[in-house]
């Protein structure tokens, strides 16, 4: 799966984070995960936004955001020139044999366990896209209960913000910017 | 200087230089029309909100300008819905005004309650509920200044029936608070080079113009393009009238029920400059194999445009009122520098294939009387100078075909939505919008009963529109599906032709109510029709049922593979599935 992260800063009124989720269900264009939260800027939230490439035209996502009143600005982060987190809450079962083993495998993903009861713990893993996977991967065998995933957000890599008025130097800009001007 | 919210919003409007409000009240939105009664707008009240949204849009449609519609919460709001819908899809400036619940009951289910602001959010431009009547200037203006420029739209503004009563300071203008809103600069001169040396270079261009050029008034400039780089021009549904039907380099309409010209144009250039058209599915057929050959030069407003169904060679962004003329001067600067563009053979080749395959209809004196032969003869005794307005199906498809152009704003009806029932009340807002001239609803039987109430605001508003119903009795383009994809299984399509009784319909609302049976009578009904300058008519065309649209491409299906329909004999269609001229 090709996917694609869009960082969306948008004004913080009423309606925005339905505008914005209505355009992708309009168009028919698939949000893998989708987060939000304010910026330092009060007046400003930003949204992180995941789409499948193979089933959905991103160009096109970049740009129908783009034409919404309330979004100021969309950046394309390119998974190389950017940090991507995502925090995830699993509540996973104790088997007494095996909770050395359960434990071993949260170290081993630096997870740390935040609640414990005599059946189950719940592990906090703040990871890299492909690593939430393996982790969730690894505890299987021991019967994952329950799961809350925040979706991914990431921020570019290097001193250039997404603020930054010259669109080169804001991460993942330039390739956009091309596109527009030349079409594809 | 202290205000009611409602004060604000009617002073509002008023500085916005609106002049006509077409609406309905009710109880949310009673307290902004107490202040409207002073005010200087005219208020239209309509019968229904559906039919103060397509008036507000066949008033844009005509002036250019935007057209404001106002209803209360609840079902008033989502009444207008249809006509926002439409408003969006044909990119059309409306700003629609609505009452709202008091803010204390939003999401209690208040009565007349609606959440209009969600249920709009995909079929607007913009939208807001206004819950602070400080607000409500720079909501009203920002309104203004989303619907009209750029790519226009509809924007609906929310008013909660406190924010309307409460308490506020006036001051205008207000400041627009819009940082997310971009309307893109002049167009890059580089990329205007780069399209005209394409198509100074081209051997068989199409110039494919959408309603983008309508919307820029930029016919003029479009005019000197197709001169100067002697390139034939097809106007989509969008933007007949653009360029006149008589001019030389016309081919008429493309797309499913296009000419045989402009069809086959499109399929066998090498380059097409697409200007304010988006490539929809009703002029393209089936995408991948719509005009193989071509290079594409795509210069629209909305970015989102570009490569959305068709990738382009050159993307132009940018207005079109710059991107015309721009492009204009520089072909024809390369055609002083480097010899006038060699496109010879090729207007000799669409302008066969026009006299090969014409429209096509057959009307005898004695046999059923034939829509397409009502157009015509309107269109001669009009000159072409009739503003006309169409709902949707085949009376819509033969009034495009068939009626001649001569200017921009001429013609009106409903493209991206195909909203029945467009008619009578689009042609109200035209004919406020342009109250000297002779605005002519051409509309079927089957759209003139989904808003024919509207009859009754034309004639207390003293507006003489003339209503043509082509009264076939039917359904009519869900019949001709019917009559070729489902084997003449004709389901749920026949309406019959004597109930209503349309002329003693008319005259109930106020209007002059005509009927014609034959095509002897076309003539002195129409000129009769056309005559009358103090009421409403309505002429009842009792029309041949079985008539249908051609030619066609069915849906899905290749623009390739066009049906010329059953006035051509079977060697003509051959003939022109090989592209062939045969009248030379």
């Amino acid at each position: 799966m090709s996917t694609h992260t869009l960082s969306v800063l948008v004004e913080n009124k009423p309606g925005v984070l339905a505008h914005v989720a209505g355009l992708f269900s309009r168009r028919a264009f698939n949000i893998t995960s989708l987060s939000v939260g304010p910026t330092a800027d009060e007046r400003v939230s930003r949204m992180t936004i995941v789409v499948d490439g193979a089933s959905t035209p991103v160009d096109q996502v970049h740009k129908q955001l783009e034409k919404l009143v309330r979004v100021l600005k969309v950046v394309e982060l390119e998974a190389d020139a950017a940090v991507e987190r995502e925090l995830a809450l699993i509540k996973v079962h104790v088997h007494p044999a095996l909770r050395a083993r359960l434990l071993d495998t949260a170290a081993a993903f630096r997870a740390t366990v935040v609640d414990l009861d005599p059946r189950t713990i719940v592990l906090e893993a703040v990871c890299s896209p492909g690593r939430l996977d393996a982790l969730l991967a690894a505890l299987e065998p021991h019967g994952t209960c329950e799961l809350v995933r925040t979706g991914l957000i990431a921020i570019g890599r290097g001193a250039g913000t997404i603020t930054d008025d010259d669109p080169a130097r804001a991460p993942g800009a330039a390739r956009q910017e091309e596109q527009v001007l030349l079409g594809r | 200087m202290h205000v009611t919210g409602a004060q604000a919003l009617v002073r509002s409007l008023e500085r916005q230089g609106v002049d006509i409000v077409f609406g309905l009240p009710g109880g949310a939105i009673l307290p902004a029309y107490d202040p409207l009664r002073s005010s200087s707008l005219r208020h239209v009240l309509v019968r229904h909100e559906q039919g103060a949204g397509h008036a507000a849009e066949g008033y844009a449609w005509a002036t250019g300008r935007v057209g404001v519609c106002m209803a209360t919460s609840g079902p008033g709001a989502t009444n207008l819905v249809t006509a926002l819908a439409d408003a969006y899809m044909d990119s059309v400036p409306v700003v629609a005004i609505t009452g709202q619940v008091p803010t204390r009951m939003i999401g209690t289910d208040a009565f007349q309650e609606s959440d209009i602001t969600g249920i709009t959010s995909p079929v607007t431009k913009h939208n807001e509920l206004v819950t602070d009547p400080a607000r409500i200037p720079a909501a009203i203006a920002e309104a203004f200044h989303v619907a009209s420029t750029g790519r226009p739209g509809p924007v609906l503004v929310d008013l909660p029936k406190d924010v309307l009563q409460a308490t506020t300071t006036w001051s205008w203008p207000p400041e627009l608070d819009l940082p997310g809103y971009r309307v893109p600069g002049p167009p890059d001169p580089a990329l205007i080079a780069r399209a005209a040396r394409m198509l100074h270079a081209a051997r068989r261009p199409v110039l494919y113009v959408g309603g983008g050029v309508v919307k820029a008034d930029a016919h003029e400039a479009l005019r000197e393009l197709a001169e100067a780089a002697q390139a034939p021009v097809v106007t989509t549904l969008m933007a007949r009238g653009a360029f006149p039907d008589s001019h030389p380099l016309a081919l008429g309409m493309p797309g499913m029920h296009g000419t045989y010209a402009a069809v086959a144009a499109l399929q066998e250039a090498d380059l097409i400059v697409a200007l304010g058209a988006r490539f929809d599915d009703r002029v393209t057929g089936k995408l991948a194999a719509f005009a193989p050959k071509a290079k594409v030069v795509h210069a629209d407003i909305d970015p989102a445009e570009i490569g959305k169904n068709r990738v382009p060679d050159v993307a132009i962004i940018g207005n079109l009122r710059t991107v015309l003329p721009d492009l204009a001067i520089a072909v024809r600067e390369l055609a002083g520098r480097s010899g006038p563009p060699g496109t010879g053979e090729w207007l000799a080749t669409t302008a066969g294939w026009r006299r090969s395959y014409p429209l096509r209809y057959t009307q005898r004196p004695d046999g059923p009387l034939k829509p397409q032969h009502v157009v015509e003869r309107l269109s001669a005794m009009t000159g072409g100078e009739a503003i006309i307005v169409a709902g949707v199906g085949q009376h819509q498809m033969h009034a495009a075909q068939h009626y001649t152009f001569t200017r921009p704003r001429s013609w009106i009806n409903s493209g991206g939505l195909g909203t029945m029932g467009f008619a009578v009340p689009a042609a109200m807002g035209a004919q406020i919008g342009r109250p000297g001239e002779l605005v002519v609803a051409i509309d079927g039987d089957g759209c003139f009963q989904m808003t024919a109430q509207e009859l009754a605001t034309c004639a207390i508003e003293g507006l003489p529109i003339k209503v043509m119903i082509f009264n076939n009795g039917f359904l009519g383009m869900v019949r001709q599906w019917q009559e070729l994809f489902y084997e003449e299984r004709y389901s749920e399509v026949h309406l019959g032709t004597a109930i209503p009784d349309y002329v003693k319909l008319a005259e109930a609302y106020g209007c002059a109510g005509l009927r014609c049976e034959s095509p002897a009578d076309v003539d002195t009904v129409l000129e009769k029709a056309l005559a009358s300058t103090d009421v409403p008519v309505v002429v009842d065309f009792r029309t041949h049922d079985a008539e249908g649209v051609f030619p066609m491409v069915p849906a899905g299906a290749a623009n390739d593979d066009i049906v010329l329909g059953p006035e051509f004999t079977a060697a003509e269609q051959e003939a022109a599935a090989r592209k062939e001229v045969i009248v030379p």
